[in-house]
């Protein structure tokens, strides 16, 4: 066990959406200067997770709680999970034509500063604030003009969300596939900005289906989903026996097949 | 050559629920004055033209002018076209003329305005007072059927500008009145402006002389305080070859559960490279979230580029109203003319609006532009309806149109009815259609960086609408980004 405070404290988390149940029982625990893996196959429950800890409005928490820095996130709205430090890096960031890259980021930073009680940046010192971290995802300003999402490829986005993510300093940071889609220059740029931001203090959680993200960036706990639940915890090699095995043994080892053998075994 | 089409989208249902509920509309500007007004009896015959006419002490061309405009109204029906829906107007059942007593007798500076008239205008954010006012902008104030004060009107005298109340413009001026008054909107134009022109009250005179750039920008206030009465005014803007101004309209009235008629009229004339950029952001009383009370605001705007290379801009930011019907348009009369139109129109709650533009190109060479942006919200419904004609000499004429609806909720409509009509093989029209809505993932994905729903909201609206605010006058513009931001504001589950 770390002698680190735990930032985020998740159990036996149970969550549905439209009256069926995609999160069965979800435990998990993480600590300040903790880089986790969590892996999976489509489907097993891995995105709703991260969005629920975001606070999604789609999904309803029928059972257990959500802990972050020791606070109970239920009842807390999206907004206000941000400003607390709470981070989801999006698998697939939305566009919103009309929002200007450069305002967005702005506002954003600044209502994290607030509760971090920092003074409010304007236009220009957001300018300065912002130089050197767009040198750390390597992005041309030149986006900063233009609606937020827009006009830009897929790795760019996930740049940007790494870029996001070094504004707003985060305490917990949950990255949902941000690896996916991304060519070998973006993949690196991406894992290095993890790397950099990382410190004692906060958390990573990388939700990923392959290893090869976990090359450039090594996590001291890697957890399989499966059955909107978490089967198996190891270290590092875990992922590689997943590279090489897959995920089917997983399931074979923990005797579950579905969600529906989960509802039963965690209800009784 | 004649084309026509219209589109029709009703948002379907289930979109966030929390979107549907932000339906409340705080109105701040829905205080009464209370003070002493001389009204006429209700109802219209040709009495009231002559009592009205005989109140102004108005010469007889003008005299003539409200009466032939009363005889062609009587003829006229009111027009069914418009995609609005509203019990019948009682035309006997309105007061034609309202005035604060003190103001009957006109001051002679704005220190000698009733207090009471100040402090509202002030409570408006439009203060009067020679220390408290808005540095280059000069203010006409209307309060009911009368305008109250003009300022800067000296300075802009030095620059031989003319900017005064229409009441002073007849008096004064009487030669350029008779000239220009009638001629962009002929007194039959349509039953709203036969109406006007037979019983108009107060509103605005500006004439900008030949070489002259306006030095200010030039505003006018129309504030409606009667419960009553109708509000009748008449604008008229005339700039001669070279001359050039920016000229803000804006309006509010008090909160009545009875409705309020607005039918004004407003007539600009550009001749030789001369230049209008008429902005208006109106914010009548709307009614309340069922429907009840609200302005129902007829209107008639128009302009003329009569002049070679002369320059007409309509900007307009509609969020008010119980029932908007407006088209402010251009006739292109001039060689290289070119007119503009840009406009917001929000609807929300039973709010009904009908508006857009008609760029009619007569010379060669002439462009024009159209960039709406309707958002409805709530249970209302908003249509943009617009027409773009290529007459026969038009010789390489251009329009470019682009009409966008925001959808928010799930029982707003929105329409756009474009129509098209050309006459001349090589005039160009392009027409560019978009409907969106507000998508929960847009607004998850700013709430989880830290931005509260509401402005959220207000961020996606005020991005939607930035090509027709960076048309605005600066300090306008911000104030139109918190007034559509007030305007959705509500409690958000």
């Amino acid at each position: 066990m770390s002698a680190s405070p735990a930032l985020l404290e998740i159990t036996n988390l149970r969550v549905s959406v439209a009256d069926q149940e995609i999160l069965c029982g979800v435990n998990l625990t993480v600590h300040a200067g903790e880089i986790h893996a969590l892996m999976g196959r489509n489907g097993s429950g891995k995105s709703t997770l991260s969005k629920v800890i975001a606070g999604h409005p789609d999904y309803t928490v029928t059972a257990g709680s959500i802990l972050f820095k020791g606070q109970d996130l239920a009842g807390l709205a999206p907004e206000e999970r941000a400003r607390e430090g709470l981070f989801l890096g999006f698998q697939y960031p939305v566009e919103i034509p009309g929002v200007s890259n450069l305002e967005f980021l702005r506002v954003s930073t600044n209502a994290r500063r607030q509760v971090l009680g920092l003074e409010e940046l304007d236009t220009f010192s957001f300018e300065d604030h912002l130089q050197q971290r767009l040198e750390l995802v390597q992005m041309d300003p030149s986006f900063l003009e233009r609606s937020l999402n827009e006009g830009i490829s897929g790795g760019e986005k996930k740049r940007n969300e790494i870029l996001q993510m070094a504004l707003l300093e985060p305490v917990v940071a949950i990255l949902d596939e941000t690896d996916s889609g991304l060519d070998i220059d973006a993949l690196r740029i991406v894992a290095e900005g993890v790397n950099q931001l990382a410190n004692a203090s906060n958390a990573t959680l990388l939700i990923t289906h392959y290893q090869r993200l976990l090359e450039a960036i090594t996590p001291q706990y890697v957890h399989v989903m499966a059955h909107g639940r978490i089967l198996r915890t190891g270290g590092p090699e875990l992922a590689l026996e997943l590279e090489r095995r897959g995920y089917d043994w997983v399931d074979a080892e923990a005797g579950v097949s579905s969600r529906a053998d989960l509802a039963v075994g965690v209800s009784a | 050559m004649t084309a026509s089409a219209a589109a029709v989208s009703k948002s379907p249902a289930g979109s966030a629920a929390s979107l549907g509920e932000m339906v409340a509309q705080p109105y701040r500007y829905g205080f009464v004055t209370d003070i002493e007004t001389e009204k006429i009896a209700k109802g219209l015959d040709e009495d009231v033209v002559r009592l009205i006419s005989a109140k102004k002490k108005e010469p007889a061309f003008l005299l003539d002018f409200r009466l032939r405009a009363f005889r062609l109204w009587q003829g006229l029906e009111e027009p069914d076209w418009a995609a609005l829906n509203h019990p019948k107007i009682d035309y006997q059942d309105i007061i034609y003329y309202a005035a604060p007593k003190q103001q009957q007798d006109k001051k002679a500076s704005l220190d000698e305005v009733d207090p009471k008239l100040l402090e509202t205008f002030e409570k408006l954010g439009i203060p009067l007072n020679e220390q408290k006012r808005l540095s280059n902008v000069a203010v006409d104030a209307v309060f009911d059927s009368v305008s109250i004060g003009t300022t800067y009107k000296a300075k802009l005298a030095e620059h031989g500008v003319i900017f005064c109340s229409f009441a002073e413009a007849v008096e004064e001026h009487p030669e350029l009145i008779e000239r220009y008054l009638g001629s962009v909107v002929p007194i039959a134009d349509n039953y709203f402006a036969a109406l006007n022109s037979a019983v108009f009250s107060d509103g605005s005179f500006v004439f900008i002389p030949k070489g002259v750039a306006c030095p200010m920008d030039l505003s006018t206030y129309f504030r409606i305080n009667s419960g009553d009465t109708g509000q009748f005014e008449r604008t008229l803007i005339v700039a001669e070859e070279g001359a050039s101004v920016s000229y803000l309209e804006g309006c509010t009235a008090p909160m009545f559960d009875t409705n309020q008629l607005h039918a004004a009229v407003v007539e600009l004339v550009a001749l030789d490279d001369a230049s209008i950029k008429y902005s208006t952001v109106q914010n009548w009383y709307a009614g309340d979230e069922n429907g009840k009370g609200g302005i129902y605001n007829f209107v008639t705007k128009r302009g003329i580029c009569q002049g070679r290379r002369s320059h007409i801009s309509w900007t307009q930011v509609e969020t008010g109203s119980a029932i908007t019907w407006k088209y402010p348009s251009c006739v292109l009369l001039g060689d290289d003319s070119v007119g503009e139109f840009y406009s917001v129109a929000l609807t929300n709650n039973r709010q009904q609006a009908d508006t857009g533009t008609k760029m009619l190109h007569v010379g060669a060479r002439t462009r024009s532009t159209i960039v709406s942006k309707g958002i409805s919200a709530g249970h209302s419904s908003n249509s943009y309806r617009g027409l773009v004609q290529m007459g026969p000499k038009a010789l390489g004429a251009r329009n470019y149109s682009q009409c966008d609806s925001m959808l928010i909720g799930d029982q707003a409509a929105a329409n756009t009815y474009p129509y098209i009509r050309s006459q001349q093989p090589t005039a160009t029209v392009e027409h560019e259609a978009s409907t969106c809505r507000i998508s929960a993932d847009q607004l998850f994905y700013l709430q989880s960086r830290g931005i509260a729903f509401e402005e959220a909201v207000s961020m996606m609206v005020s991005g939607f609408c930035r090509d027709v605010f960076n048309q605005l006058p600066l300090e306008f513009a911000a104030e139109a980004d918190k007034l559509l931001a007030l305007k959705l504001e509500g409690s958000v589950g």
